[in-house]
């Protein structure tokens, strides 16, 4: 467990909720815990911390463990010119998360991809709809499980 | 001389016409247009085939180039300019995602047009050269001169 001035500071304020910090190849990372999301990205987002642009949001699929998905955050301070990724699980049975965009509006159509994608909710999303798949699209195709030659066509095919 | 001669004699007349004037409707949705620019411009210079007509109406259209990767979602849109298309109507498969889905075998992507609409040539290629798409083009030319021709007035065969 290596130590930097945010990731001690980000210990400092959330020791229950932080559950791991570590630098992965000259990335902080910081581990937390899903249902105090907001709280952590308001507090990063704030002066003096100061990590104003939400450069990513995505997730990842690690089926056969528990919790299965992983949502990663990356923000970047502009002033400090410094960036750090905020990590945090979430399970298959209850795949909700808080949605960050009434702190960083561009998270609306971000989360929108992870939600047609992935199927993970995100709790007080405007508007939560499919962004890449058509309506009437079945299941989320970037799921693991999803099967790999299953094909969803909208219209009749000829052959 | 019967009536049978003077059809045979329309129909090479409307063939040759026919191959020589391709109005042509690009459908282009990624980098085989890259080939397609190259091609329809002055270096290689697609109307010396007679097809430098670009239409961007489907219905003043006769040649539909599909080019580039179709996915399922657009997959009804390209069905509705095939069929907006008026008669004769001839469809070219531009590059290997047209041709038959390409690198991209997944949930997202149609694998190959003719799973949509007839597709009279295949030009492979990713992306086909330039010379590749001029052969093509001739191919398809080619196979309009031997076609049967159809137009308004034909008779009918009961």
């Amino acid at each position: 467990m290596e130590e930097t001035e945010i990731l001690t500071k980000l210990k400092n304020k959330f020791p229950q909720q932080v559950k791991d910090t570590f630098i992965s190849l000259g990335m902080e990372v910081a581990i937390i815990d899903k249902d105090y999301l907001f709280e952590v990205m308001s507090f990063l987002k704030e002066k003096p911390q100061d990590y104003a642009m939400l450069l990513d949001l995505t997730c990842v699929d690690y089926i056969g463990e528990e919790p299965r998905f992983e949502m990663v955050y990356h923000l970047f301070s502009l002033s400090a010119n410094r960036r750090i990724r905020i990590k945090a699980r979430v399970s298959e049975k209850e795949p909700r998360i808080a949605s960050l965009t009434p702190l960083w509006r561009n998270a609306n159509w971000l989360e929108r991809e992870v939600y047609d994608l992935f199927g993970i909710e995100f709790i007080g999303h405007p508007d939560l709809r499919r962004i890449f798949m058509y309506d009437g699209f079945e299941g989320h195709p970037l799921r693991k499980d999803y099967p790999l030659r299953l094909r969803q066509s909208r219209i009749k095919l000829r052959k | 001389m019967n009536g049978r001669f003077f059809l045979t004699t329309l129909n090479e007349i409307l063939s040759w016409g026919r191959k020589y004037s391709l109005f042509q409707y690009p459908f282009v949705t990624a980098c085989c247009g890259m080939e397609y620019m190259s091609t329809a411009c002055a270096h290689f210079d697609l109307d010396r085939f007679g097809a430098g007509w670009t239409r961007f109406s489907p219905r003043q259209a006769d040649l539909l180039l599909v080019v580039g990767t179709v996915t399922q979602k657009l997959a009804p849109v390209l069905k509705t300019v095939y069929d907006q298309m008026t008669e004769p109507k001839w469809v070219i498969a531009f590059g290997t995602c047209a041709v038959s889905g390409g690198i991209y075998d997944n949930y997202a992507v149609v694998q190959g047009i003719d799973e949509i609409i007839p597709v009279d040539i295949y030009i492979p290629g990713c992306p086909p050269r330039p010379e590749t798409v001029l052969d093509g083009l001739i191919k398809l030319q080619e196979k309009i001169k031997n076609q049967e021709q159809e137009w308004r007035w034909k008779r009918r065969k009961f």
